[in-house]
């Protein structure tokens, strides 16, 4: 079986690069699944899980702020942020998700309200993937 | 000439704060370590955007954003990052000069441009003066993470998007080595010049297209460039207060040395003096 090489990449450093041989996530526009040999290709990702399913084992990592660039043998994804369900602090993510819910109800400003929206997708997404893992 | 007891005291003094210079010594010494580390871990994510979006920018079709569109400059903003403690050298000093001199050079009203200060000192040396001030940041950690800044880059970088500056100046130190750091001024927005030497550009897809990609890939690239500014800011701040603290410990050395030798000759005088007097009144008595 054809592997890809796929590594994880954010500011704060590299979080991940393994092995793998397929790679599901979101992009802005819509599912994407790589498999080795796919085209070159840029895309951004919208805040969501991405799935590297291994041979033996399927890993999952909380993104946002981030794009995907493929290579035939290699998948890079780089983001703003991006973390294993072991390194997401629940605790954090569950108050960001009540602080933006309080925010979105508040109704002020519109600028408040799209920023209380990432904020609350970020953390939703957080959560959801420490209950599916 | 002081006394002895004077002398003393200086000396005892002198130690103690060698003993505080000497563990700030220490203590930036291990922050600096830290915040190399974090320099060197930045560099992947930023070497693969940066290549990323020199493909597209560079790979041929008509690629069009505001970021990469010089504009007629109305208004500049500066970006300028400094410490929030004292006791660095010269480290806040000549950033300081630098963008003071560059303001009175170019522009003549303040309406022609803003200061976006990050660190205390950065702040109070543009509020005493004065001058506009569009945001201040202070309170950044030693070891800032992404995460804490990102709000930071991207209102800065969301004033060019509005239209409030139309150029974006970012002044700091960058670290050369534990002793030497250059103030370097970067033009940050637009982005005319993203440099693709000793990269080689692959012709990619783009999903959905190019015009979207960079719409969503360029802002996250301005906040990484700032956070890169300022990740290299912090190694250089660290460096430079290592090297002050070093100073004056060394200093310290030096004055404890030239007081011990001025105690231990007033001692010594005063003991010649005690058996000049003893001898004379000993040879009176005969």
């Amino acid at each position: 079986m054809n592997t890809l090489t796929v590594s994880v990449v954010t500011p704060d450093g590299p979080v991940l690069e393994d092995s793998f041989e397929m790679v599901s996530c979101k992009a802005e526009s819509g599912e994407l699944g790589i498999m080795p040999g796919h085209i070159p290709l840029v895309a951004p990702l919208a805040i969501s899980a991405v799935r590297l399913k291994g041979s033996k084992s399927t890993e999952m990592i909380a993104v946002s702020g981030g794009f995907v660039e493929v290579r035939p043998d290699k998948v890079t994804i780089l983001a703003q942020s991006a973390e294993t369900p072991t390194d997401i602090d629940v605790e954090r993510a569950r108050k960001a998700k009540e602080r933006a819910e309080r925010r979105k109800n508040s109704k002020q400003d519109d600028v408040d309200l799209v920023r209380a929206e990432l904020a609350l997708k970020r953390a939703l997404n957080r959560l959801d993937l420490l209950e599916k893992s | 000439m002081a006394s002895l007891r004077d002398i003393k005291n200086r000396i005892s003094s002198t130690k103690k704060t060698k003993q505080i210079t000497k563990a700030m010594e220490m203590v930036s010494a291990s922050k600096l370590n830290r915040a190399e580390q974090n320099a060197k871990s930045f560099n992947p994510y930023m070497d693969k955007i940066q290549e990323v979006v020199a493909s597209i920018a560079n790979g041929g079709g008509d690629v069009s954003h505001p970021m990469l569109n010089t504009r007629p400059v109305k208004k500049t903003g500066y970006l300028v990052i400094t410490s929030d403690r004292g006791l660095a050298g010269a480290y806040n000093s000549s950033v300081l000069r630098k963008v003071y001199q560059k303001i009175q050079d170019t522009h003549s009203s303040k309406d022609e441009y803003t200061v976006i200060p990050m660190g205390r000192v950065g702040r109070d040396f543009f509020s005493k003066r004065n001058m506009p001030v569009e945001r201040e940041i202070t309170g950044v950690a030693d070891q800032p993470a992404f995460a804490d800044i990102k709000d930071v880059a991207s209102e800065a970088v969301q004033l060019y998007t509005d239209g409030v500056i139309d150029e974006l100046y970012i002044y700091y130190n960058h670290y050369v080595s534990a002793i030497t750091q250059e103030v370097t001024e970067t033009k940050l927005l637009p982005l005319t010049d993203i440099s693709t030497e000793g990269k080689k550009l692959s012709s990619y897809e783009y999903e959905p297209d190019q015009d979207q990609i960079l719409k969503s890939l360029l802002p996250q690239y301005a906040e990484s460039l700032i956070f890169g500014a300022l990740l290299d800011g912090k190694a250089s701040e660290h460096a430079a207060r290592m090297t002050a603290m070093k100073a004056a410990t060394d200093n310290a050395d030096d004055l404890i040395g030239d007081l011990t030798l001025s105690y231990n000759r007033a001692r010594q005088a005063s003991i010649t003096q005690e058996i000049t007097e003893i001898v004379g009144g000993a040879a009176a008595l005969e």
